[in-house]
């Protein structure tokens, strides 16, 4: 059995994933980044041929992406997580046209083509407004866990208007509305509100076209899930897997790559060829 | 995705050494005028710029805008751009300006020449009017006069300058010789003039023929990278003998390198266009992001800032005066409105056959960047162009995000090699 691995290494966390060759997800790890970029896409790696019950030699390919792609030092080659979660999204999806990414630090959108490929992406300004840690800020300053947010979000009956996308200056709108004593639920249906208009302005550059599928860390927050739906009209789709997109993808590159090489193989011994799913 | 075969690989030929020698002669020429009085200096913008005149009147011609990018280049902008700051220039203002305008407040030493103090400012107001404000401001704190020549913006759809428009130029370049006499206390020697401007005639005719052989594949050198060495004996020395053996010998290099069938990387896998100036801080590293995906630029706006000459515009020396406002309304990419600068992007995409179109848009240059998130949506979803958009500065490093413009370079180089396999396959009439 062969098998290939994508650790994605992001701003925030860094996620792995192990597949088979038919495709079949065997094991997902998730850890924080920190400072050692190497180590934590190492470690990764490491707790997810543990789950796998696999050893490092049986892995045939190694892919990494994200931010610290080149830290991966272990791996085989590098590809961004723009083409990854593109190729991610269409294996969950395979209707997939429109991929909207929302991380720590980026907001992506991405046009997929037949076959999962990129065929246009537009990411965030330097900035980091309307990203995952915009969230967090303003969960900071609520006291809340980033967890919470988006369920209490949907109880939102009048959500205030947000004057600023700015990550660092969300926190002190937040405490203008604190002391106009609006309502904790109001405040957080603003925030998503905010976040996800920004979102679809920048996907809107690429063009949305249905099916639309929601990736990244922020995907795991029901509120953004609603809040994009809303102002899309449209169903967004979402997996328990929309936060594990770009090591998913990375490991499926990382699988065509390990085909690819043992056809390779095959055909310098003679053998005749299998078919591949390379392209 | 492609295995980063030659990912630091740049050419440093017969050109580059010809042109650090002549420029740093050009340089110690203004030393010269700054530290021992020899020669009078002229402050010009590059865009349009009218050298011809400057030459013929022996004066030095000095470019605020290559002190500037010199200073990037060097890595010393930076305390020069937070002194301007200091004084009261927004985070947002040009750092070109900035640069500049810190450099210029101080005892005017850098790294590559003392710049003269100017007897002239000539402000040849093309395209942007934040350089207005600079040499005003340049002029507010010296002793040099200044000569605001107004260019009218080339707004007719024809792309063609109204007689009425030379004839305004013409004008006011017979008033700048009126200066000029005034300043150097010599009248203008008619015949030396119309001969620098054959001279001109003849150096925008060789830079002509260097850009074409770029349509050659691979090509001969990079549009981009490597015309940006050649741009600035294009404005320092056009109209002299120095300028015109440099076009000569860089034009004879690179026929030589097409015979060969060699170019600036080992191997050309990609051919772009690219809009906009580079990041100066840091050209090296910039450069290395696109030669690592074996990715050449065949043609670039920014090589004609200073002028347009490949498409067939060439100085007359029998009517100087005209041909310069010419060149300075017509003939000068910065002159020209959005419509125009589609239609040259256009024309490189297709009669360089490039594979995409990369546009570097510069964060403290809203003047110039603003719109080309229109000129994106344009090549992409109108031609069918694949198009990057990236943005950083030409000049305050702050604004360089190495991480997020390789991350983009990367997705695009990756999808645009995703697409020339596609075609490939479909070309040899395989599965897809």
């Amino acid at each position: 059995m062969m098998y290939a691995a994508g650790i994605d290494v992001g701003s925030t966390q860094t996620k792995g994933i192990i597949i088979d060759q038919d495709q079949r997800i065997i094991a997902r790890a998730l850890g924080m980044t920190g400072a050692n970029v190497t180590r934590a896409g190492a470690n990764c790696f490491n707790e997810a041929i543990k789950l796998a019950g696999l050893n490092r030699e049986d892995v045939n390919y190694i892919v990494g992406t994200g931010y610290g792609r080149y830290k991966v030092t272990f791996g085989d080659a590098q590809i961004t997580e723009i083409s990854c979660h593109a190729k991610g999204a269409f294996y969950l999806f395979p209707n997939t046209k429109t991929v909207i990414d929302m991380g720590g630090q980026d907001a992506k959108g991405i046009r997929v083509g037949e076959g999962g490929e990129v065929k246009d992406f537009v990411m965030n300004d330097k900035c980091a407004a309307g990203t995952g840690r915009f969230l967090a800020n303003a969960a900071e300053a609520l006291l809340l866990s980033l967890d919470d947010i988006g369920e209490i979000s949907m109880k939102a009956k009048n959500p205030v208007r947000l004057t600023t996308v700015c990550t660092v200056f969300v926190e002190s709108d937040i405490m203008s509305y604190l002391a106009q004593n609006k309502k904790v639920e109001d405040i957080l249906g603003g925030v998503h509100s905010a976040i996800a208009a920004r979102t679809i302005s920048l996907v809107r550059r690429v063009g949305i076209e249905p099916e639309v599928t929601f990736t990244g860390g922020v995907s795991r927050n029901i509120g953004m899930v609603r809040a994009l739906e809303e102002k899309l009209g449209m169903k967004v789709n979402v997996s328990p897997d929309s936060h594990f997109v770009g090591a998913l993808g990375a490991s499926l590159f990382a699988l065509e790559r390990a085909l690819a090489g043992a056809e390779r193989a095959k055909q310098a011994e003679g053998e005749p060829a299998a078919s591949s799913t390379a392209h | 995705m492609a295995e980063a075969a030659a990912a630091k690989t740049s050419y440093q030929g017969q050109m580059h050494l010809l042109q650090k020698e002549i420029m740093g002669r050009y340089f110690e020429r203004l030393t010269r005028a700054a530290e021992q009085g020899d020669g009078k200096a002229v402050y010009m913008l590059i865009s349009g710029n009218p050298v011809e005149l400057v030459h013929a009147f022996d004066m030095v011609p000095v470019y605020p805008e290559i002190n500037a990018l010199q200073l990037a280049v060097k890595k010393v902008a930076l305390p020069f751009i937070q002194k301007a700051e200091e004084i009261g220039y927004s985070m947002d203002n040009c750092a070109y300006v900035k640069a500049d305008v810190g450099m210029f407040l101080g005892d005017r030493k850098t790294p590559f020449a003392t710049i003269p103090l100017p007897a002239l400012i000539l402000c040849n107001y093309v395209g942007c009017n934040v350089y207005l404000q600079w040499f005003e401001h340049l002029a507010e704190n010296c002793d040099g006069e200044i000569y605001n020549l107004d260019v009218p913006f080339l707004r007719d759809p024809s792309g063609v300058p109204s007689k009425e428009d030379v004839e305004y130029v013409v004008k006011q370049l017979e008033e700048v010789i009126e200066v000029c006499e005034r300043l150097t206390g010599k009248k203008l020697d008619w015949a030396k003039f119309k001969r620098i401007v054959a001279l001109s005639g003849e150096t925008g005719e060789l830079w002509s023929k260097i850009k074409a052989l770029t349509k050659n594949v691979p090509s001969p050198y990079d549009a981009y990278f490597d015309s940006v060495t050649m741009m600035a004996p294009l404005y320092c020395l056009r109209g002299t003998e120095d300028g015109l053996r440099f076009f000569e010998t860089a034009l004879k290099e690179m026929e030589e390198k097409v015979r060969m069938g060699t170019g600036p990387l080992p191997k050309e896998r990609f051919r772009f266009v690219i809009e906009g100036p580079p990041p100066w801080p840091f050209l090296k590293t910039f450069r290395d992001m696109f030669s690592k995906w074996g990715a050449v630029a065949v043609a670039s706006t920014y090589s004609t800032v200073g002028g347009l000459w490949e498409f067939g515009f060439k100085h007359d020396a029998n009517r100087p005066l005209e041909s310069i406002a010419q060149h300075m309304l017509q003939w000068n990419v910065t002159n020209r409105d959005f419509r125009q600068r589609y239609a040259q992007i256009e024309r490189y995409v297709n009669e360089w056959s490039a594979d995409a179109l990369v546009i570097h848009s510069v964060k403290s240059c809203r003047l110039f960047s603003a719109g080309q998130g229109d000129m994106r949506e344009y090549f992409t979803k109108e031609l069918d162009v694949p198009t990057l958009l990236i943005e950083s500065d030409i000049e305050d490093p702050r604004y360089f995000s190495e991480a997020q413009l390789k991350n983009r370079i990367d997705a695009f180089f990756e999808s645009l090699e995703h697409r020339k396999l596609t075609r490939d396959k479909r070309l040899a009439g395989g599965k897809v």
